[in-house]
């Protein structure tokens, strides 16, 4: 039997750590690299901003760009009150107790449906008894209700890591609930807040299945909130699968992770402003 | 003036507080010592009705504040917690700049008139020695200062309500000597306006500050008097062994 010296293991754990994060940011990189090696010769200005034309196989993506920052602006503008105001209220008003774990267990379960349940539901919900039709309410009031649990779970979360000494103080000077919640527990919890919204942005944008089935797939620039649209995801996903154009389609791919990219790099930086003001 | 009679207080089946009976002086500093555990944060958060936030408490018995039963049903919480302002043991400033903490108070009040507001927080930190220390630094955020300044902060965001009482919950554990001389100095000279009252570990600092001690052990007011006499020639035995030292 041979021992190892604890500084042989030391090592050995730092080592398989490092070899851990590094296939993984490896992943992650060798992914990006892919899709933009093989769209960025397809991306020039009249691609932005040109309407499709031939199903895809010419013209730009203009009407879809337009489609996908509607469609996902709109469900987090519905989702972003609910989610917080229940996160608020399951933290605030409810004791603990049975209700908030029911509502707790049942957000958990919604965040971990397959989206494809959700497109369903939307459909047979939203464009079809609520004869909304294919539109971009349908598919942003869909997407709001999929990306609600992750906004209330990451509310929840940051709203009850607000030191309770707060909440106590505010009572003390003679401020009320609202008070307390409206100017010191919600200011104290944004930037935890804010990455659920951050996260919410994300499944919500990149999203094909949900959106597929209630906002449609009409290559038209989108005029109302009735129209139908069809979403960067979509457009890439019938690009793809249907072999109209593997260049378009990575060129449209590669426009979708640049504008994931640049709204998480201004939410983070909107965030560090507002955290580094008071900490 | 406070006043209790047959004060009982339980946290569900645990008899906290048992059949405390006191009178705390008006402006005067009244310091309540006892091992831990003994009840008097317990008793201290009776006064500005703290303990209501806590599930599963139960209390009999009267409560007065200047003649003012303040365990009426229909009674006003949050102006009894304006006039019984508290301090707690680690100096919790909201993470807002200095100005926003002194001005929370006053503003949860209604109070929106900007000139109003700067009068008042300047007049606030003059109360506890800051406003020059301070000076052109208001927007800073409040987390930057030490802790015995926002220590002080924490007593100006109270003197900003303009409460009667100060109820202070061992506002030294966390600072060190020199900090804590500092705020002992504060409280003297505090008490000139407001009736104190404070909780703490420290004998030396009850000896110091108070005019007047409570001792308490296992929920009960073992005995209550004058500084002198309570340090000098205790009534009973147990509140000897304690102040020596023998327990606690």
């Amino acid at each position: 039997m041979f021992k190892i010296k604890p500084k042989t293991t030391q090592v050995i754990a730092y080592s398989v750590l490092l070899a851990l994060t590094v296939i993984t940011i490896a992943v992650l990189v060798f992914i990006i690299l892919f899709i933009f090696k093989n769209g960025i010769r397809e991306l020039s200005w009249s691609f932005l901003t040109q309407p499709t034309k031939e199903m895809g196989k010419e013209g730009g993506i203009l009407p879809s760009i337009v489609g996908t920052l509607l469609v996902t602006l709109f469900s987090i503008i519905i989702a972003t009150p609910i989610g917080v105001g229940s996160a608020i209220y399951l933290t605030e008003y409810t004791k603990g107790g049975a209700i908030r774990r029911i509502i707790s267990f049942g957000a958990d379960c919604l965040a971990g449906m397959p989206s494809i349940i959700f497109g369903l539901f939307g459909f047979i919900f939203f464009v079809i008894m609520l004869k909304m039709g294919w539109s971009i309410l349908s598919g942003g009031l869909t997407l709001a209700i999929m990306i609600l649990p992750t906004i209330i779970r990451t509310s929840e979360e940051a709203i009850k890591s607000v030191p309770n000494a707060y909440r106590e103080i505010s009572y003390s000077l003679g401020g009320g609930k609202l008070d307390t919640i409206i100017k010191i527990v919600l200011p104290t919890a944004l930037p935890g807040i804010l990455t659920g919204v951050i996260l919410g942005i994300g499944r919500a944008i990149s999203e094909t299945a949900a959106v597929i089935f209630t906002a449609g797939s009409s290559l038209n620039m989108p005029t109302s909130l009735f129209s139908s649209t069809r979403t960067l995801a979509v457009h890439f996903y019938i690009l793809a699968r249907e072999g109209i154009s593997m260049p378009k389609a990575y060129g449209t791919a590669t426009v979708l992770i640049i504008i994931i990219l640049l709204i998480n790099f201004i939410a983070y930086r909107l965030m560090h402003k507002f955290i580094s003001k008071y900490y | 003036m406070i006043k209790t009679t047959n004060l009982n207080l339980f946290y569900k089946d645990f008899h906290a507080l048992k059949n405390v009976n006191l009178r705390i002086k008006e402006k005067v500093i009244t310091a309540m010592i006892g091992p831990s555990g003994c009840g008097k944060s317990t008793l201290l958060r009776v006064f500005n009705r703290m303990n209501d936030l806590v599930e599963g408490t139960r209390i009999t018995g009267d409560v007065l504040i200047n003649d003012k039963n303040i365990y009426c049903p229909d009674c006003d919480l949050t102006a009894l917690r304006k006039k019984v302002g508290m301090v707690f043991q680690r100096p919790n400033v909201f993470p807002l700049s200095i100005f926003d903490n002194v001005s929370y108070g006053p503003k949860v009040w209604g109070i929106t008139n900007k000139t109003t507001l700067s009068e008042i927080v300047e007049n606030s930190l003059k109360g506890v020695n800051l406003l020059e220390e301070l000076e052109g630094q208001l927007k800073q955020p409040a987390l930057s200062l030490s802790l015995e300044k926002q220590q002080r902060l924490c007593i100006a965001r109270l003197l900003a309500v303009e409460p009667e009482v100060l109820l202070m919950d061992e506002p030294c554990s966390a600072l060190d000597p020199i900090s804590t001389a500092k705020i002992e100095e504060l409280m003297v000279e505090l008490k000139n306006k407001y009736t104190i009252v404070i909780v703490t570990h420290n004998m030396q600092q009850a000896a110091r500050i108070a005019d007047e001690v409570g001792f308490m052990l296992l929920g009960e007011l073992i005995e209550f008097d004058k500084t002198s006499k309570i340090f000098t020639n205790p009534a009973d035995e147990k509140t000897a062994n304690y102040i020596s030292g023998r327990f606690g």
